[in-house]
């Protein structure tokens, strides 16, 4: 049991204390300053520009910056639909897998444009190698995008007033080539030593001991289930993700795996006080953070190493913890870490099945997605907690007897209305697509295995993983419907994009102001007392919202046990 | 005037009740969204509670919904009552000041005595000793005494004369001596009391920036609610939990931020209030608010940091000259001189100038030109002025100026004294040193605005090294010495450039640019009427260090909304707690778990929330009128402190305040 916590805090720590420099070196690339890499991958970024005739130096205001990620996110949704309702006649298909209907092609695409992954598919029989390598294209763009958009709130608060903020092309093909292609390709190779397969050759056959002959699905998976976790996608190559043997092989990838997820999230925070010449204030969003982080995670951790006790009371040996639905290669305190690290961070990928996480540990889960900015994505997650941050400051601004201002900039009633149409975004398509799901349960309710409070959380579940762009699911749920494919397409898109765009701007407009030099009077944003207050607004607008709901999912579950 | 009024008059808060009731009208309730879902909520309780007189049963009984929608129905007149008592109370006070100008009658210049309520904007009239002033104006002939007791409370009668920066005179005050020829400054009705009581009375009264910005934060919490209880019907369905409407109503209710969206708009207008009870007529809410984010404060040295004027203090005789005889020569110097810092050198010197026998002298008056003032008489010629002005004068006549004299005007100078240079017959005999008196506690006044964060600037006419001590002395930040009026609107300008928000007081029309420019300015009454036009506040009592209130009192007008937003959303924790069991308890005994105050049943849950909400609102009524103290502690400490108090107590407050209600409601049910 004590080598288990220890597997664990050796994985957050060793992603935090590589996050560190991490994040310096991430403010060096998107501060365009001179570095050992540049004869690499300015020959190549050249390349890129040279096609496309783009000028990666002619600066953009905040609304520009959208246009571009729009435009761009809506080509790759084009050609992904083209390609995954055409797969079935392109090459590379081994496997002879058959094209995508309309539905799931929709769902399949804008899930992985939106970095969610909700997978509404089995990799092994639904899409051709063709088909995996667009959606492990989407696995980078998507994360490019999210970490270009925070580039520009960055940017935003770098100089006293500006409202030029950079090219969003410089800020997306750098995050790809630098940043997230560096570390995917370590990790792939370290993954592919470790058993897992990268290869073009379609399914393999193997005699069991009984003498059986079983087809076994491959690929090129390394390559997939590496940006998989450092683009938080989480989208497996394989059905069942994280938990089968090929994406996942031993206790040393799962370690992987979980740091690889962890450090650019981390990295972002460290990132933004190096860009902004503010560390103090990076540590301050670490640290509630990181405080939110272990409130959800120690609890789950300790309920499933503690097992379940109405199994205990049947009689049966609990003392490996609650081992249904987990791999005892991995056991059930990294499952526990896993499950909590996956939802807090949008990745969205699994090494257990979730459906069967003890009640309250499903219901720390759904908390993590609701509040989506413990860490959260690459990108998006400092993004959603800059809009907390906006929040907290108008409310603790006012406390402090003076119009409230974050980094000098005076936050006003038009700043305000975005970031309040921001956080209502969440809890709408949360608590409206649940709400009609349960409405009309010939659509929604008629797909659970399970009845009652568990299956009321695994409809919560799906709109909550859908809305957080986090992909991954409850599961126990027939979700390759029209109704699931089509109603969690639309709220992927509108809580993907919404949330990008307006703290982008947010931001823009604040950068717009005028400069408010610091006095005695001012609030500091980077203190711990600013830091509890951050926290009650998140704990308050992203967990008061979801109580109602909660009560009737794992709640009430966790009561009648 | 009586500033020590308790807050709830009989009178004023008899008024405040009919408004309670008049304010209903959803036309007015539309402009506060919290509360207008409120009182939507309450007219589906109305329909509801007469539905189940018809027989119906499924929504509980009727005496139940009665009670849900009386507590509601309660809730809209509280927060009403919030409004118009603070309203009350503004109009009252300011009714006050208008009753010190009753019907007088206006002897106008033209020899017609008419109303004083039929005079009009550009009527000239006359007063004379003995006559309560009809109408605010400017006096445009003439110099007065006059008594002003009955709007700023000073029984020290002032001087009000044509031309200066002191010519304007209020409607109701009391001319003591003399006769002044005064034109109307204003129609009648648009004075600024008048301005400022319908800003009070809400007809005029339009939401601050910050006002628009908190409203949209607690809309945007309303609309959360909203989903969150809308939702909540197919989820409770799926559960084969049915909810009652009253229950459905009394969450939403609870949920959304009705304390401080009760309270909001009590507390912008006591924050008006609370200025004019220190006498300071403010002509929109925003400048209230403005000023508790100042970060530069202007202040004018006279009447500010140091009372009044200077006054003589020694008398320095150049070498070879007697004491008595620079004595002498500045007695007879300043014998016609009427400015105090002539009185205050006879008053030195102790003789009585008379004493002196003079032949057919003759008066030389102060200039700007000569920047010295004198006497001419029979063979003498004395003039005391600047060191300059004076030295200039003893040169052109081929006199030495003596180097110890400049030695002498040097100390004095540093030591913040004004010298102020003596000589007879073209030949310098001496300096009388003039000391400024530095107000009692002031330091500590400054002290205190350094902790808020406040930068203080002191403006002076004196030289820069006169100014350096006194600012040294007195703990100003920075200083502008030989100031013009053109300096201080550089200076505002400079600071604005910075990112500063830029307070300042003054009084004469030179002023009037500059109190244009800052983002408070604050005007005397006594000034002219291009100043008070200019500046967005108006000083009743003419005193400098109002500055200082103001600026507190727009910091409390900011932490009260801040606090009780707080306090308001932090209370959502206990309520839920106490409504969602009581939701569920009947289908889902298991949740029987959440009911961690052990509330007796789910009317009685229902209930006691509702009941702790509406009660909450006139709880907190004192606090939004008083507004919450300012601490000038530092922003992180006052942070804290106020989430202890606020935030903490939000949470905790209400699972005490609904248990207790329960216990009481249970024995009813």
């Amino acid at each position: 049991m004590n080598t288990e916590l220890i597997g664990i805090v050796v994985m957050f720590t060793a992603a935090i204390v590589l996050a560190i420099p991490f994040g310096k070196y991430i403010a060096k690339v998107y501060g365009g300053e001179k570095m050992g890499l540049d004869p690499i991958f300015n020959p190549i970024e050249k390349l890129f520009y040279k096609t496309s005739r783009i000028d990666p130096s002619s600066p953009m205001d905040w609304k520009q910056h959208m246009v571009a990620m729009l435009t761009i996110n809506m080509v790759w949704f084009l050609l992904g639909m083209l390609i995954l309702m055409t797969q079935g006649s392109l090459p590379l298909n081994p496997d002879r897998n058959p094209s995508m209907p309309a539905d799931l092609a929709f769902n399949t695409v804008i899930s992985f444009v939106v970095n969610c992954n909700l997978q509404h598919y089995s990799g092994e029989t639904g899409l051709s190698y063709l088909g995996q390598f667009w959606l492990m294209f989407l696995q980078f763009v998507s994360a490019g995008t999210g970490m270009a958009a925070a580039a520009v709130v960055f940017r935003a608060f770098r100089e006293k007033t500006s409202s030029s903020l950079g090219n969003f092309y410089d800020f997306f093909v750098k995050s790809c080539t630098r940043i997230l292609l560096p570390v995917s390709f370590l990790i792939a190779v370290i993954l592919a030593f470790d058993g897992t397969p990268m290869t073009f050759e379609g399914k393999d056959t193997i005699v069991s001991l009984e003498g059986d002959t079983v087809e076994v699905s491959r690929g090129p998976a390394a390559a997939f289930v590496s940006i998989k976790h450092v683009g938080t996608n989480g989208g497996g190559f394989f059905g069942v993700n994280s938990a089968h043997p090929f994406e996942n092989p031993s206790y040393l990838s799962n370690m992987v795996e979980m740091v690889g997820q962890l450090i650019i999230p981390l990295a972002m925070v460290f990132a933004f006080g190096y860009f902004i010449r503010r560390k103090r204030l990076s540590w301050m969003i670490f640290g509630v953070m990181t405080v939110g982080f272990l409130m959800l995670a120690i609890p789950n951790i300790l309920m499933e190493v503690n097992g379940n006790p109405a199994i205990g009371k049947m009689g049966i040996d609990n003392t490996l913890g609650a081992m249904e639905g987990k791999e005892v290669r991995l056991g059930a305190a990294a499952s526990g870490f896993w499950s909590i690290v996956t939802t807090v961070i949008s990745t969205g990928s699994v090494n257990s099945m979730h459906d069967s996480s003890m009640a309250l540990s499903g219901m720390n889960e759904l908390l993590a997605m609701m509040i989506n900015c413990f860490y959260g994505g690459v990108g998006v997650g400092i993004l959603n907690f800059f809009v907390f941050i906006i929040l907290a400051v108008f409310v603790s601004g006012l406390m402090v007897g003076r119009t409230p201002e974050f980094l000098g900039k005076k936050v006003e009633a038009r700043e305000m209305k975005i970031a309040m149409i921001i956080a209502l975004i969440h809890p709408l398509m949360i608590l409206v697509g649940t709400g009609l799901a349960t409405a009309f349960p010939e659509q929604g309710a008629s797909t659970l295995n399970n009845p009652g409070f568990h299956g009321f959380s695994e409809i919560l579940y799906e709109y909550t993983s859908s809305s957080a762009n986090n992909g991954s699911g409850f599961e126990g749920l027939g979700d390759n419907t029209l109704w699931w494919n089509i109603s969690t397409g639309f709220v992927l898109i509108l809580s993907r994009f919404l949330p990008i765009i307006g703290p982008v701007a947010i931001a823009g407009l604040l950068a717009d102001k005028r400069f408010i030099p610091e006095g005695e009077g001012t609030l500091k944003t980077d203190t711990s007392t600013f830091g509890l207050m951050v926290f009650a607004v998140i704990f308050i607008v992203a967990a008061l919202a979801f109580f109602p709901a909660l009560a009737l999912g794992p709640i009430a579950e966790f009561f009648s046990m | 005037m009586n500033n020590s009024q308790s807050l709830f008059q009989k009178g004023v808060v008899l008024d405040a009740l009919k408004q309670s009731f008049m304010k209903l009208n959803p036309k007015l309730m539309f402009r506060n969204p919290v509360m207008f879902t409120v009182e939507i909520g309450t007219a589906v309780m109305f329909v509801v509670t007469c539905w189940t007189l018809l027989g119906e049963t499924s929504q509980g009984s009727p005496a139940y919904n009665f009670f849900v929608f009386a507590v509601l129905f309660l809730t809209l007149l509280f927060a009403n009552f919030a409004e118009a008592i603070a309203e009350a109370r503004g109009k009252a006070q300011a009714e006050s000041l208008r009753r010190t100008r009753e019907e007088t009658s206006a002897y106008l210049a033209d020899g017609r005595v008419v109303s004083s309520s039929y005079l009009s904007k550009g009527d000239v009239f006359i007063c004379k000793a003995g006559d309560i002033i009809p109408a605010d104006g400017e006096i445009v002939e003439g110099l007065a005494t006059i008594d002003e007791s009955a709007i700023t409370g000073e029984s020290a009668p002032v001087i009000r004369e044509a031309g200066g920066d002191k010519s304007s005179v209020t409607g109701g005050t009391k001319v003591l001596s003399d006769r002044i020829k005064v034109r109307v400054t204003a129609q009648p009705g648009e004075s600024f009391l008048d301005k400022m009581i319908a800003l009070v009375e809400g007809a005029s009264r339009q939401k601050t920036p910050n006002e628009i910005a908190l409203t949209i934060l607690l809309a945007g919490f309303t609309l959360v609610f909203i989903i969150v209880c809308v939702t909540l019907k197919p989820f409770a369905d799926y559960a084969n939990a049915p909810i009652t409407i009253a229950a459905f109503i009394s969450l939403f209710v609870c949920l959304i931020p009705t304390t401080i969206g009760g309270l909001l708009s009590a507390i912008g207008i006591a924050g008006m209030d609370r200025a004019l009870r220190a006498n300071v007529i403010t002509k929109s809410g925003k400048a209230v608010e403005t000023a508790g984010d100042i970060d530069v404060l202007l202040l004018d040295k006279t009447g500010t940091i140091t009372i009044g004027n200077r006054k003589a203090t020694a008398f320095h005789p150049a070498p070879g000259i007697a004491k008595e005889t620079l004595v002498r020569a500045a007695v007879l110097a300043s014998m016609a001189d009427e400015t105090p810092e002539g009185k205050s050198v006879i008053e030195l010197a102790g003789v009585n100038p008379d004493a002196y026998d003079v032949v057919s002298p003759r008066f030389i008056p102060f200039t700007a030109e000569t920047r010295s003032s004198g006497i001419d008489a029979d063979g003498i010629r004395i003039r005391k002025g600047a060191t300059d002005a004076i030295r200039q004068l003893v040169e052109k006549a081929g006199n030495e100026f003596p180097q110890q004299t400049k030695e002498t005007v040097r100390v004095i100078s540093s030591n913040g004294g004004t010298p102020l240079v003596v000589a007879e017959n073209d030949q310098a005999i001496g300096v009388i040193e003039l000391q400024d008196i530095i107000k009692p506690g002031i330091q500590e006044r400054f002290e205190r605005l350094r902790k808020m964060g406040i930068k203080t600037v002191m403006v002076t006419g004196d030289n820069p090294l006169t100014a350096k001590y006194i600012a040294e002395k007195v703990g100003v930040d920075d200083f502008i010495a030989e100031a013009k009026p053109e300096d201080k609107m550089n200076y505002i300008k400079k600071e604005q450039a910075s990112g500063r928000l830029v307070a300042m007081m003054g009084d004469g029309t030179n002023d009037a640019p500059a109190l244009a420019q800052a983002d408070v300015g604050v005007a005397m009454n006594s000034g002219t009427q291009a100043a008070k036009e200019a500046g967005n506040m108006v000083d009743l009592d003419n005193d400098p260090t109002k500055l200082i209130e103001v600026v507190e009192i727009g910091k409390q007008l900011l932490m009260t909304r801040g606090t009780l937003t707080t306090f308001s959303i932090a209370n959502d924790v206990a309520k839920y707690f106490a409504i969602i069991p009581a939701l569920f308890i009947g289908a889902i005994p298991a949740l029987q778990g959440l009911n961690i105050m052990g509330l007796d049943s789910p009317e009685s849950a229902i209930l006691s929330a509702v009941i702790f909400n509406a009660i909450i609102i006139p709880l907190l009524i004192p606090l939004a009128l008083k507004g919450v103290t300012y601490k000038p502690i530092g922003a992180s400490a006052l942070l804290r402190r106020n989430l202890l108090i606020y935030g903490l107590g939000g949470i905790v407050i209400p699972f005490i305040g609904i248990k207790l209600i329960d216990i009481v409601v249970s024995v009813f049910i």
